[in-house]
């Protein structure tokens, strides 16, 4: 046996070895410890350094309130910082490294901040790094990062998998104490379906500490008994090693399981945590109370720590915190830890209370050899790495007492987080001298110790009569459950001692942020009073542990500063999460390629087979350009594109636009109301250009919509916004305009929808449509099915964005590539090729059609030369009304026009800002932007589209094109934006 | 903010399948209206604190649209309907839209 391991007792199994390391050192433990059990079995006291002042730590509870016992776990990619020593499962091969040390943990250099600590107090940041101003950044932030810290996150990807999960049930109980069990046991028995969470490896609370016997058992082999009868019910699932750390509107609450961080390699088929979001309809809060430090001098030093941790550590781990013990403690807490040390054959040097008046259960219980100091406290500690001795006073003597850990116990106090998640504060009990549970109605209750119970035989029939309550409200014909008996417990009072006066040295209220009384005061002192301020200021409660330790005592002190009670001094705010969740577990699946959906066009294959570039908009990847052999820039093969459309035929996908299919005798009603322009009267087979606008007369999106029967029609919208539109349309349709006869779909994804542009398209396609397509059987704007050669059923529209004789052929998804294959096939000696967005985004420019570049939120259909659209002698569309105000129909809005460079050589980017020819180059002079810009091989030159002010009337005047991101300036001519083909004469060919 | 929501077509489903869009209560004027109706149709909302009337769209779902009457400091969902219900039955002559959605609740 390691020198602190008792040879018997405790729930470890000494069958079963398990090897690990802490700073590369070789160390044996059992099964059933935690890493800080282990540690301490091994005479591992000191586990970390504070935070600011780099101190010496051990662990000071045994749960997941710990402060200070914080270390990395795991090697590599795997690395996990801040992990709590204090509830991490020991397993074989477990790494474990200490953190904030250098050189090592027991010599830190860092320790020296210790030295200026009066110039570290509260708010010393505030003060002391206030110039310069810039000195901030670079010099003073990256110093205090590089000091004060805990763990590293490691940059490598994370190796594991986690994932999301929901579960239901009739009654959610947290924590599986005593009260826990009972409350289980008493709503499994009712019928209920109940889930039993815990955060704990193993099952059974306080029960796994407890010396006491409940109905006959020990107390951990009655917690194993109600566990067997649990886990037989099907209506009963258990959760262990999972930790309730939110609750949320409509009884949600979040919940992480930790699957496989017990494990040195995790199965790669598991994720290693899960989230899941617990829909509850009643819950029982059964987490417990927490036992409070004491603010004395030297009070952090390793080897100081709770009198409830020692019990925990001796009777379920079987680990002894010292070989000579000395206690603190202002109630039964203290005493009971006393005796069951004593037992065990530890020496007790003392038992030091503050209190002079001592219940004669609790003197019974020390026992008679046990040494008591009443009316005395602890004003400092002895030793450098780990505790020598301490100092004890009583009415102004002193006395030295040797010991190597000191127990300490201020008392109780209810774990009550997540009853005060929703923004109710606990309520402070002057009878329990401890904030209590808020009433937050009757499907949540706090039972047990969480709901200031203390003794145990109390806390077992809170349990069951809670959830026998519970069960009856839902429904439920529920039966008392017997109570077992107990034997053994002892007397819980405690009165309450905030901070010990008179105290030599740092006496700490937040351990893992360095935060002593002295910082409390000072915040007091320099006005920063109220509990939120003290937080902020002196940072106590805002460490990884979020105060769970601390902030009581920290309300008691500022209460006895303030000379108010602490219900006048109040709580900070409770948020979730009631421990750490890592960001892993909160990604769940979510992350890298799945952190979002990938949308794949029908003819993506198509595209890669032609050697496309994709790139993403949005969800979408779209070929953006087909590079050929000897292309070395993406210009060139755009260049090449361009001009083979201009001069024979280009394929181009189009799939991604946003496809709706639109039914209903009032179809042509609906849509005449959500265009700005006419559609009463488009005839059947025919297609019509579109423009949406917002109801404030700003232009939403554009697109075609094709009538293909009486009472059909198919619309097209952008790409970027197909979702907008529809959601926009499932507005109108049902919340503006219920009284229309409309339905309609969205068909994105069903179809394939290729362009076929450029002189030579009508002799390609008709190689392969059976029907006529000729000018006069298909003219511009014919829009119905053909039959593709083979029979199979196709949309055609000859419509164009390029400004070429051009058609969109639609064909159901899954036939997609065929057809783009038979059409480069049939179109190959015509000099048919592939062309990509970019390409696609040159034609447009040329041609002045507009896009979202244009069409950005501000600009009216006027401004971007579509006033046509607005068909104004409607009785009524959307933004109607609020186009025709004053400031859409201004003078001095801005216009679309072109510009083309005066230097034929020179470019122009999209961004860049226009001003008078003369004017300085400043914002004050803005006379617009250049939304659209590209080099025009057609022309030989770049071009642009631009939003000018008063732009239609200043065709001809000369502009200069001010960049400043690219510190560029090129005078251009302002043109109009048509500059190819003004007269349409291709369209129509 | 609710974590679920009871949609009439869909039962009880988790907030992230919807999005909100806004009050409820305001109603299109009619095209002939005054300046200042259409005005306060666009850009006028009350920012009240208590019980709200919002359209949320069920696009993870149904695709309808649900008026959701909540109250915003207790986050308590008091009432969901479907919003062309809710329409009809204000505009049937009943006492206003904000009786319609407790009648349909």
């Amino acid at each position: 046996m390691t020198p602190h391991r008792l040879s018997t007792g405790g729930l470890v199994n000494r069958a079963m070895p398990l090897r690990f390391s802490f700073d590369g050192k070789p160390l044996k433990g059992f099964a059933g410890d935690t890493l800080s059990s282990a540690l301490l079995a091994n005479g591992q006291m000191l586990m970390g350094r504070s935070f600011k002042y780099h101190r010496p730590r051990g662990p000071v509870t045994a749960g997941s309130a710990e402060p200070n016992a914080l270390v990395t776990l795991g090697e590599g990619a795997r690395s996990e910082p801040n992990a709590r020593a204090t509830v991490a499962e020991l397993y074989e091969g477990m790494a474990a490294r200490s953190q904030n040390r250098w050189p090592s943990l027991s010599y830190d250099v860092g320790s020296v901040n210790s030295l200026f600590s009066p110039f570290l107090s509260a708010g010393f940041y505030y003060k002391t790094f206030m110039w310069p101003a810039s000195f901030w950044e670079k010099v003073y932030e990256p110093l205090i990062r590089r000091a004060a810290g805990l763990g590293r996150a490691v940059m490598a990807p994370d190796p594991d998998r986690y994932e999301k999960a929901w579960a239901h049930c009739d009654l959610l109980v947290i924590g599986a104490g005593p009260t826990g069990l009972m409350a289980t046991l008493a709503a499994a028995r009712a019928g209920l379906r109940v889930i039993l969470a815990d955060e704990d490896f193993r099952q059974g609370g306080s029960l796994l500490s407890e010396t006491a016997v409940v109905g006959g058992l020990p107390a951990a082999d009655f917690a194993a008994a109600i566990l067997a009868e649990l886990e037989t019910l099907s209506n009963v699932t258990l959760m262990a090693r999972t930790t309730v750390f939110g609750w949320y509107d409509d009884m949600v609450f979040g919940a992480v399981e930790k699957v496989q961080k017990h494990v040195a390699l995790p199965d790669p088929d598991l994720p290693v945590e899960r989230v899941w979001r617990i829909v509850a309809k009643r819950a029982l809060l059964a987490t417990g109370a927490e036992e409070r430090p004491l603010a004395f001098g030297g009070n952090d030093r390793p080897g100081v720590m709770t009198a409830g941790a020692a019990r925990t550590y001796l009777n379920r781990y079987g680990v002894a915190v010292g070989r000579k013990v000395a206690v603190f403690a202002n109630g039964g807490s203290g005493y009971r830890t006393a005796a069951d040390l004593t037992a065990a054959g530890i020496d007790v040097t003392a038992i030091i209370d503050p209190r002079t008046e001592i219940s004669r259960a609790q003197v019974d219980l020390a026992g008679e050899s046990l040494r008591i100091l009443s009316g005395a406290s602890v004003t400092a500690t002895r030793g450098r790495l780990g505790l020598a001795g301490l100092v004890a006073e009583r009415s102004g003597h002193e006395e030295v007492i040797d010991c190597d850990a000191l127990l300490m116990s201020g008392g109780w106090s209810p774990v009550v987080h997540l009853l005060c998640q929703r923004g109710r504060k606990p309520v402070w009990s002057v009878a329990h001298q401890a904030f209590l549970a808020p009433d937050v109605g009757a499907a949540f209750v706090p039972a047990g110790s969480a709901a200031g119970l203390a003794r145990l035989s109390a806390c077992l029939r809170d349990g069951a009569e809670k959830a026998v309550a519970l069960a009856r409200d839902l429904g439920f014909a529920a039966y008392d459950t017997d109570i077992p008996p107990v034997e053994g417990e002892y007397d819980p009072a405690f009165a309450p001692l905030w901070y010990v006066q008179g105290s030599k040295g740092k006496a700490f209220v937040d351990f893992q942020n360095d935060v002593t009384v002295g910082d409390l005061s000072l915040s007091q002192r320099e006005a920063f009073g109220h509990i939120e301020h003290t937080k902020r200021y002196t940072t106590g409660g805002m460490a990884t542990d979020q105060g769970k330790l601390g902030n009581v005592n920290t309300i008691g002190i500022v209460s006895g500063m303030r000379g108010v009670s602490p219900e006048a001094v109040g709580t900070t705010t409770f948020r979730p999460f009631y421990t750490p969740v890592s960001f892993g577990a909160l990604a769940g699946t979510a992350r890298a390629e799945q952190a979002r959906p990938t949308r794949r066009s029908p003819l993506h294959g198509w595209a890669a087979r032609h050697g496309a570039v994709f790139v993403e908009a949005g969800l979408w990847h779209r070929s953006a350009w087909f590079p050929r052999a000897g292309e070395k820039t993406w210009r060139e093969a755009v260049d090449r594109e361009v001009l083979t459309v201009r001069e024979n035929a280009g394929l181009c996908d189009v799939s991604t636009l946003g496809k709706i299919e639109i039914f209903g005798t009032q179809a042509a009603e609906f849509l005449n109301r959500v265009y700005s322009n006419a559609f009463l009267k488009l005839s059947v087979g025919k297609a019509r250009y579109g423009l949406m606008l917002r109801e404030d007369g700003i232009v939403f999106d554009d697109g075609t919509t094709s009538r293909l029967g009486p009472n059909h029609y198919v619309m097209t919208t952008t790409t970027a916004y197909a979702a907008e539109v529809m959601a926009h349309l499932d507005y109108c349709a049902q919340v503006l305009f219920p009284e229309l006869d409309v339905r309609f779909a969205s068909t994105t994804d069903q179809w394939a929808q290729m362009s076929l542009a450029g002189p030579k398209s009508r002799i390609i396609l008709q190689r392969l449509v059976e029907d006529d397509l000729s000018d006069s059987a298909f003219p511009f704007l014919a829009a119905r099915e053909v039959t593709l050669k083979g029979g199979l059923a196709a949309r055609l529209f000859r419509i164009s964005f390029s400004g070429e004789l051009a058609y969109e052929l639609a064909v159901p998804a899954g036939f997609g590539e065929a057809v783009a294959d038979h059409l480069m096939e049939a179109g190959r000696e015509d000099g048919i090729c592939a062309y990509g967005v970019e390409a696609l985004n040159v034609l447009r420019i040329e041609k002045g059609h507009v896009t979202h570049s244009e069409l950005d939120g501000r600009t009216t259909a006027d401004d971007v030369g579509l006033g046509r659209m607005m068909a104004l002698q409607k009785p009524d569309f959307i933004g109607k009304r609020l186009s025709t105000r004053f400031g859409l129909t201004a003078a001095d809005r801005l216009q679309m026009v072109g510009l083309k460079p005066i230097e034929p050589d020179a470019e122009i980017r999209a961004g860049a800002h226009l001003l008078k020819e003369n004017a300085k180059p400043s914002t004050t002079n803005d006379q617009g932007f250049v939304s659209s810009a590209c080099y025009s091989p057609t022309l030989g030159r770049h071009i642009a589209l631009a939003l000018l002010k008063s732009g239609r009337e200043r065709i001809g005047e000369k502009i200069l094109v001010w960049d400043r991101l690219r510190e560029s300036e090129v005078l251009a001519e302002v043109c109009s934006p048509v500059f190819v083909d003004p007269d349409n004469l291709k369209l129509r060919d | 903010m609710a974590s679920l929501i009871t949609c009439p077509h869909c039962g009880s489903r988790p907030k992230e399948e919807f999005s909100i869009r806004g009050d409820a209560l305001p109603q299109r004027p009619a095209a002939h209206a005054p300046d200042e109706a259409w005005h306060a149709y666009v850009y006028l909302r009350d920012n009240v604190k208590g019980v709200i009337f919002e359209h949320w769209h069920h696009v993870g779902g149904c695709r309808r649209y649900l008026v959701v009457e909540r109250d915003n400091v207790s986050h308590d969902v008091l009432s969901v309907t479907d919003a062309a219900r809710f329409r009809r039955a204000a505009a049937s002559g009943q006492d206003g839209v904000v009786a319609a959605g407790k009648d349909l609740a």
